[in-house]
């Protein structure tokens, strides 16, 4: 990093000389932090990590030491025996490994749709739209984030439900709630959060390297096969961060247009709630946690999390 | 690569068949917050006013409004400061546990909702035994809205690079004047942009918000979800959707204006 070498650099208050110097605290501060590298860092570290780590990491450790609590099933209260029962339950169960299953796979085909359908478009405002048009189409993909996320799922209700407008488009075909229902809402919700770092990622790649692919005589389809996909491949990663992390803990979308179909977020969801076994959500919890740390693991090769 | 004009017709025929199927549900709310229908029968069987003039006079929905705009506004100024301050460290420097650093930023957002949601209420309820209410929720939203700061930030730092700094430095100026003077401008477009995302994530949170928020306090989202199945709310939930979409025009034009000008400037 640059700016590690300050300290070889001479101190800014020796070179003031012509300026009468006010040695302020500030002052003082100032060029302790330009000669000494680690402690502008931990000036810049202290306050995040502190947030961070009380808020968010303690908060989730306490949550996962939970799962190997139980529930006392007389008072409801939360005893500290510990246990394995709660993850044997949540592995072995018929239950838990369908609705594991079902939601691996909602993800999974919500963010190959959702990268489907982003392709095109970004690479029509990347390459092909004018900068006028390239402008007012970012503001269109963005428009809709503002629209209430569940006023948009509740949108796919009214067009899906019956009599409403996919009934009426189709003739009384309309696909109704269920999986494919969710399935589609979900695409739908994400799809800006996928449009928009796909097409940063165009814009990354350099319009000479397009031109200079073509002038070796490579056709359209190649040039797009060997210069634009690996370029642009992070950026595609990155953008199945946000659907797939998004779908795989949603519950409130799929109990507007899911039918009675359950993903793990309702599992938990009941646990807390109605069930009140906390232990039991916490344990449910940790599959989608492992999952994600698991495909965050994987794909932190490929140089995407910096492209989020 | 030379696009054919056939290519450049079908991908701009595609985007159009994109964008109008993005905009068909919003349309659908559209017309739907002046249909006579309570319960968003369509076609709808007639036109009114009625859902519009009740929607600016619902105290429910316009105290709501207000605590979302509070909410969204706090934890998007918490974000911004954490956001930065870590983008900087991390983009300036390198140190052992870097990597886990920004793995922290990214899973507040990376988890599910239910997760952080729940993890935070029994943190706030059982360890730090505090009352949940309109500061939990601020709590827990600027968590995961740092990373949209951050990733913003980030960006704009590996873009510009230290050369300006470093010749800040030499002509003498101290840290704070050349954070004041070089590196904060060169931010400040990168700040607008990670923070409008911020307020935007932070004002449509429902999950987590479910989980730390106290008796008493309704975020918009909250509201929305309590009256988005009784039939004559319904219509009104409609009037707020197109309101805000509408609005949102503005902070997004100026967004990328500023963008905008910055490259033109370039």
């Amino acid at each position: 990093m640059p700016l590690t070498t300050d300290a070889s650099r001479a101190p800014s208050t020796e070179r003031a000389g012509a300026v009468p110097e006010r040695t302020t605290p500030a002052r003082r501060l100032s060029v302790f932090l330009n000669t000494h590298a680690r402690a502008r860092l931990a000036l810049l570290l202290t306050v995040p990590l502190t947030w961070l780590v009380l808020v968010y990491v303690v908060a989730l450790a306490a949550l996962l030491v939970t799962a190997l609590w139980t529930v006392d099933s007389f008072t409801g209260e939360i005893t500290q025996t510990w246990t394995l029962d709660n993850i044997i339950t949540v592995l072995t169960g018929a239950l838990y490994q369908t609705v594991t299953v079902r939601t691996i796979a909602v993800a999974v085909l919500v963010t190959l749709i959702d990268i489907v359908v982003a392709l095109p478009i970004a690479f029509f405002m990347a390459k092909v739209a004018s900068p006028r048009l390239q402008r007012i189409l970012v503001i269109a993909v963005l428009m809709p984030l503002w629209a209430s996320y569940l006023v948009k799922a509740y949108a796919w209700r009214s067009v899906l439900s019956e009599g409403g407008v996919a009934d009426w488009a189709t003739g009384g075909n309309s696909p109704g709630f269920g999986l494919p229902a969710t399935v589609l809402t979900l695409s739908y919700l994400w799809l800006p959060y996928v449009i928009l770092p796909i097409y940063a990622g165009l814009e990354r790649v350099p319009n000479s390297l397009l031109e200079a692919s073509s002038d070796l005589g490579a056709s359209t389809v190649t040039t797009l096969r060997l210069v634009v996909l690996p370029l642009l491949w992070p950026a595609i990663i990155a953008a199945s961060i946000f659907s797939f992390c998004l779908s795989l803990g949603d519950y409130i979308t799929v109990n507007i247009v899911g039918g009675a179909n359950q993903l793990l977020g309702n599992l938990v969801y009941t646990n807390v709630g109605a069930a009140n076994n906390l232990p039991l959500a916490a344990a449910i919890a940790l599959v989608p946690i492992v999952i994600i740390f698991v495909y965050l693991g994987v794909v932190r090769r490929t140089g995407a999390l910096e492209n989020l | 690569m030379r696009l054919s004009r056939t290519t450049r017709v079908a991908l701009g025929t595609v985007t159009v068949v994109i964008l109008a199927v993005v905009y068909l549900p919003l349309g659908v709310v559209f017309v739907n917050s002046f249909s006579t229908s309570r319960n968003l029968a369509w076609p709808p069987p007639g036109f009114t006013l009625e859902w519009w003039g009740r929607a600016f006079r619902s105290q429910g929905a316009l105290e709501a409004l207000a605590t979302s705009v509070q909410v969204a506004l706090a934890s998007t100024a918490i974000a911004l400061v954490l956001g930065t301050l870590i983008s900087l460290a991390l983009q300036r420097h390198s140190f052992f546990g870097r990597e886990a650093v920004s793995l922290l930023v990214i899973l507040p957002i990376a988890l599910p909702g239910i997760v952080t949601g729940i993890a935070l209420n029994n943190a706030f309820r059982t360890i730090l035994d505090v009352r949940l209410g309109i500061m939990t929720i601020i709590v827990a939203h600027a968590t995961f809205c740092i990373v949209t700061v951050f990733n913003n930030v980030l960006a704009r730092l590996r873009r510009t690079g230290t050369n300006l700094e470093d010749a800040s430095a030499d002509l003498g100026a101290g840290v704070w004047t050349t954070f004041r003077l070089v590196t904060f401008p060169q931010l400040r477009s990168a700040l607008f942009a990670g923070g409008l995302l911020a307020f935007a994530l932070s004002f449509d949170e429902i999950i987590v918000t479910t989980f730390t928020t106290g008796s008493g306090v309704t975020t918009l989202p909250i509201w929305i979800l309590d009256n988005l199945f009784r039939p004559n709310q319904a219509p009104i939930v409609s009037v707020i959707a197109v309101v805000l979409v509408a609005i949102s025009i503005v902070p997004i034009y100026i967004a990328q204006r500023i963008g905008g000008a910055e490259q033109i400037q370039k």
